[in-house]
């Protein structure tokens, strides 16, 4: 049995599948339960009750959705063109769930533990704005257009901000590697020494998923539902799917280089009892809180507002803090210099 | 043998995508096709071992060059029978600029030395991650030629931003330090009206006296006929 699973390539082929399915298919009912619990928190926020019909609390509400949602028809607008038309929420889809291959969730426990874990995130996170901008083309729509351009524009913009964070953490750690990223916060999380570089990050994250008050690529009062209006059934399905994995993703991100992924909050009897796949998940359901939190609370920017505060106040501030960083780590003679494989 | 499979598939993959980018009618599916290239040469990148190259291709050109391109593109009105009138008078110049590529490759893959004494830089050994190889060779051999690929850069992005800034004086900027520094005797005058009496008692309307760049003198509020309540009223 071992021989079979560890030695040959069929095995190996048999094992990572089924890591595969052990990721995704949580993952999925994540969705469904992220969608329940957005409109539970955001009906708590606003005095409302919620979905409370379907099912004990109105747990089966996603689901009840989900049903009524491929029954619909597909509809391809005939100026479309179809075979992007159709590319588009699958790229949004597939792109949110690669990119989990990487995300360790315990000590050594990822699909494929690559020695370039971040940057495999970053670009599989700065892919996304394609699903996106081939839907506002393709679709052939004025407003799936004008959504399209500025998803297009917000994101590249808030990605640079976003890799100068990333830079700013890999000097501390000087791996790539998101499992040396972990362990390097066992005695401090990044969020405490590089909290200003935490706030941009998760506002960048924001931005990124496109989501409020970033959410000008849909902006329902302005582009009526942005680059997906003329989607509907199974593909638009897809992109909603997407952009809730996205922010999952994002979530698992920001607590990975920032809250500690795994690690227990202290390194004492009480929380190491606790496995670390536990205190990942509930990391990520702090940050998603933070999500639903700000949309709940902050109105939608405008768009030089937003273009402003990602080019003028986030990529200075970002680019000075790296080469802080890398003053302070070079004064104190902490740069990890030659530590190829993991930190000193 | 898988490697050798997956190579091949990048490698043909490749070239049939480079060959559409330049053929594709639709210069969206053209950029598509570019994005498509890009992909194989990371796949290329990773089967020889440099992740990080991959990683940083695929960042840089497809996270976002190729997005600025798509962007340009799908925004402009590009006829392409058009462009290819002038195919032509173009052709001897891409046919240099190709001679000159493929005699750079044939150099690097023949190790053909035009310039002696030159050491070919010393492989690192296993051990260290290709990032940190890079890294090294990066910043101590070729500190020199690397920030001076840094230089062009940056003489590239000034004069991007020299040329597409102008100065539009008709342009509605929001200065938000000018917004907080606002007081409300700065803008809000308040009045007492006698029951009856209407503002023309005190001079009709008085605008703001500094708006946002505005003129900074107060507006006689007689000299806009059309902003006085009566006349509104009557027409």
């Amino acid at each position: 049995m071992e021989q079979f699973f560890f030695h040959t390539v069929a095995g190996l082929v048999v094992l990572t599948v089924l890591e595969c399915l052990a990721i995704l298919v949580p993952l999925l009912m994540a969705v469904a339960y992220l969608v329940y619990g957005e409109r539970k928190v955001l009906g708590a926020i606003q005095l409302r009750k919620g979905p409370n019909t379907v099912g004990p609390f109105g747990l089966f509400q996603t689901f009840a959705d989900a049903i009524k949602m491929l029954t619909k028809e597909t509809v391809i607008p005939s100026g479309a063109n179809r075979a992007l038309y159709l590319l588009a929420p699958f790229l949004t889809f597939v792109l949110a769930m690669i990119a989990w291959a990487v995300i360790p969730t315990n000590n050594g426990w990822a699909i494929a533990n690559i020695n370039v874990g971040v940057l495999y995130l970053f670009a599989v996170s700065s892919l996304g704005v394609y699903g996106i901008l081939i839907a506002g083309w393709a679709s052939n729509s004025k407003y799936a257009f004008l959504g399209g351009l500025r998803s297009a524009a917000q994101m590249v913009s808030y990605e640079v901000s976003l890799g100068l964070v990333i830079v700013s953490i890999l000097l501390v750690v000087g791996s790539l590697n998101l499992n040396d990223i972990i362990l390097a916060q066992r005695h401090v999380w990044f969020c405490l020494p590089m909290l200003p570089m935490f706030v941009i990050f998760f506002i960048s994250a924001l931005a990124e998923t496109n989501r409020a008050p970033f959410d000008l690529p849909e902006g329902e009062s302005e582009l009526v539902a942005g680059f997906f209006v003329e989607y509907s059934s199974l593909a638009f399905g897809l992109f909603f799917l997407g952009e809730y994995m996205n922010m999952i993703l994002m979530s698992a991100m920001t607590s990975i280089l920032f809250l500690g992924g795994w690690l227990a909050p202290f390194n004492i009897a009480p929380f190491t009892w606790v496995p670390g796949p536990i205190w990942l998940i509930l990391k990520i359901l702090f940050v998603l809180f933070m999500f639903i939190w700000v949309r709940a609370t902050f109105p939608r920017y405008r768009y030089d507002q937003l273009m402003r505060l990602g080019w003028k106040v986030f990529l200075p501030f970002s680019l000075v803090w790296m080469v802080l960083t890398a003053g302070f780590l070079m004064a104190t003679g902490m740069l990890p210099v030659g530590s190829a494989n993991g930190v000193g | 043998m898988i490697t050798q499979i997956t190579f091949y598939l990048f490698a043909t993959i490749l070239v049939l995508c480079a060959g559409m980018v330049v053929s594709a009618r639709n210069p969206v599916h053209a950029v598509l096709f570019l994005i498509l290239g890009f992909f194989n040469a990371a796949g290329l990148f990773l089967i020889a071992g440099a992740e990080f190259l991959a990683m940083i291709l695929v960042i840089v050109y497809v996270g976002a060059v190729a997005v600025l391109f798509l962007f340009v593109v799908m925004m402009l009105d590009v006829n392409f029978n058009q462009l290819r009138e002038g195919l032509q008078r173009y052709a001897p110049v891409g046919a240099a600029i190709g001679v000159a590529l493929l005699a750079e490759l044939i150099f690097t893959v023949g190790r053909l030395k035009l310039v002696p004494g030159v050491q070919e830089p010393t492989l690192p050994g296993p051990q260290i991650s290709n990032t940190e190889a890079l890294g090294r060779l990066i910043y101590t051999d070729y500190v020199l030629l690397f920030q001076a690929c840094g230089l062009v850069l940056l003489v590239a992005m000034i004069g991007a931003i020299v040329l597409t800034l102008r100065d539009r004086p008709s342009a509605r900027r929001q200065n938000i330090s000018l917004q907080h520094a606002r007081l409300p005797a700065d803008t809000m005058e308040m009045m007492q009206l006698e029951v009856g009496a209407g503002t023309d008692a005190l001079g009709g309307f008085i605008r703001p006296r500094d708006g946002y760049g505005a003129t900074a003198e107060p507006i006689d509020a007689r000299a806009l006929p059309a902003r006085r309540s009566d006349e509104k009223l009557g027409a």
